[in-house]
């Protein structure tokens, strides 16, 4: 791609050329990324309702479109036409830059997300912890919105929402460097490079309780149900975002939702080899000279296939399970998951040394 | 060149930041700025090759540091007018520390001039270098005694911060939790057959 668009603008001098054709490079890998990102928030928000709908019976949007599928467009264009309240004693720098604060995090995290590969926007090497400093960084959009809003719904909903995050991270952070002991690097494309070869070579089966510690622990980042004490519409009305009106109200659902689709991106990468096929294993190697064969290579396809099964789970759990309470959100983040990672971090570490599982190379 | 002018750009930045967090009225304010500077000086270390450095200090600092600082000021009711009672009490304090780091940082300016070995320019390292496997090597190679140490003087912080704000009064009325989780439907709700009533 560089040397297409090197080509292309051949006519500029040399001094600034090199730089502009990296820039311009950069920009072309990022605008169809975030475009197709925000196309897949718009129909997240279809399919939760649709989704959600069926499971408890009903049959969900079906208005717009045929099947309702130009739902999401209508509520974009409603959420753009509607004005901007802001509130009289609120602070109207932070009120309009919390939003902001929380949608950048959720987009800047997928530069190093190994798409297929050989393919990252970013190929940084301590890509693992890049995404667990930006996933650590979504919190301020909610804490300044629920301060900046001068409401004490809003500012209840943020101090919930600041101490989750802050016993959750931890947890999530143990649970990768399971991941980083697993894969003998912080390079995500290296780590899924470590998990080739068949489902029975993923991290999931000897990384197991950190697979599950790290999926529940991102639900709760996101806020999501059964964590979502922060919106609580059943006590504190919308939480932190209950002054927010129109755009400034879309983008924090745009980041939720990015930030859902994110954390199960990470979920496929990290535990369920990334871009492997589910065929690649030498139980299917008769599929090897037939038609089929390409069932066996890695691609984005297979991402996007485990990416849109964990987040179907979030739906479904959204469907299944009540609101936690609030003091048991706190005791599972800090008296179980934590102490589980740790031990399992032990159990891993002597596995490393006895050459069990993926360390038997 | 083009380092240059970032290097410019975010150092006029940090500069900024650093001034909002001590002139900013607002203790929010403060915080939001030093959170802007801890940004900022991580981007600095990235133009220095340190990424590793630059991740963790976001992480750290940002992601968790200034969270809980955040939480602790937005609780607090502050007194502004009461804060500014004491500024000419501590004015003197103030001046003596602000000279000596003015004195530090010329230091540094002299040393650079000196020609002492720290001025050795920066060694870039080619494509392929790892930053992290490198502080690992020397974290947990040559320096891992040390090391252990300072996890170990940690985690004896951690739990003698716990213990002090370990408080117990009696007649406090706690949820056993694994009482809670060991119920059974039977132990709550009894299922009742009741005849349906006749005319008599």
């Amino acid at each position: 791609m560089y040397e297409f668009i090197d080509s292309l603008l051949a006519f500029l001098p040399e001094p600034p050329r090199s730089t502009v054709v990296t820039l311009v490079t950069i920009a072309l890998q990022i605008v169809p990324l975030v475009v197709v990102l925000i196309l897949c928030v718009a129909f997240l928000t279809y399919i939760e309702r649709k989704v959600i709908g069926y499971m408890q019976n009903r049959i969900g949007p079906n208005r717009v479109g045929p099947g309702g599928w130009l739902q999401p467009f209508a509520d974009t264009i409603k959420m753009i036409v509607k004005e901007v309240v802001v509130p009289a004693n609120a602070d109207r720098f932070l009120f309009l830059a919390a939003p902001l604060l929380s949608i950048v995090p959720a987009l800047a995290a997928w530069a190093v997300i190994p798409l297929f590969p050989g393919f990252a926007i970013a190929e940084i090497d301590a890509a693992l912890l890049y995404v667990l400093a930006l996933t650590s960084l979504s919190v301020y959009g909610v804490i300044l919105a629920g301060w900046a809003s001068n409401s004490k719904y809003a500012f209840l909903g943020a101090m919930r929402s600041a101490a989750q995050m802050v016993a959750y991270e931890i947890a999530m952070g143990f649970a990768l460097v399971g991941v980083l002991m697993a894969g003998g690097s912080l390079n995500l494309g290296e780590i899924v490079a470590r998990q080739a070869g068949g489902v029975l070579s993923w991290f999931w089966l000897p990384l197991f309780p950190l697979f599950l510690v790290y999926f529940i622990s991102g639900v709760a980042e996101t806020n999501r149900a059964p964590f979502d004490v922060a919106e609580g519409e059943s006590e504190i009305v919308a939480g932190f975002h209950v002054e927010y009106s129109g755009v400034t109200f879309a983008i924090f659902f745009l980041a939720e939702y990015a930030n859902m689709i994110l954390i199960a991106t990470l979920t496929a990468v990290m535990f369920f080899g990334g871009w492997e096929s589910f065929l690649a294993g030498p139980a299917f190697a008769v599929l090897d000279g037939t038609v089929l064969e390409f069932l066996r290579w890695p691609s984005l396809g297979w991402l996007a296939l485990k990416m849109a099964f964990f987040v179907f789970c979030f739906l479904w759990f959204r469907a299944t399970f009540p609101r936690y309470r609030y003091d048991q959100i706190m005791r599972l983040g800090w008296k179980v998951f934590i102490p589980v990672t740790l031990v399992w971090i032990l159990v891993e570490g002597a596995m490393v040394v006895a050459r069990i599982g993926p360390w038997s190379a | 060149m083009i380092t240059m002018i970032i290097f410019g750009f975010l150092a006029t930045v940090l500069v900024g930041a650093g001034i909002g967090v001590i002139t900013a009225r607002n203790p929010v304010y403060s915080a939001i700025f030093l959170v802007l500077a801890f940004v900022t000086s991580a981007v600095l270390w990235l133009l220095l090759e340190a990424e590793f450095l630059a991740i963790v200090l976001v992480l750290v600092y940002v992601g968790a540091v200034m969270v809980l600082f955040l939480f602790v000021v937005m609780m607090l009711d502050v007194n502004i007018a009461a804060a500014r009672e004491g500024f000419t009490r501590y004015a003197p304090i103030g001046a003596i520390v602000a000279g000596i780091v003015v004195f530090e940082l010329l230091a540094v300016i002299w040393a650079k001039q000196s020609g002492l070995p720290v001025t050795a320019p920066l060694v870039t390292n080619p494509a392929g270098h790892s930053n992290t496997r490198e502080i690992g090597l020397a974290l947990y190679g040559d320096y891992v005694f040390e090391f252990e140490l300072a996890a170990f003087i940690l985690l004896l912080a951690i739990v003698v911060a716990i213990m002090l704000t370990l408080r117990s009064r009696p007649g406090l009325r706690t949820q056993d939790v694994a009482a809670q989780v060991k119920v059974r439907r039977e132990d709550r709700v009894r299922l009742v057959k009741v005849p349906a009533e006749t005319e008599p």
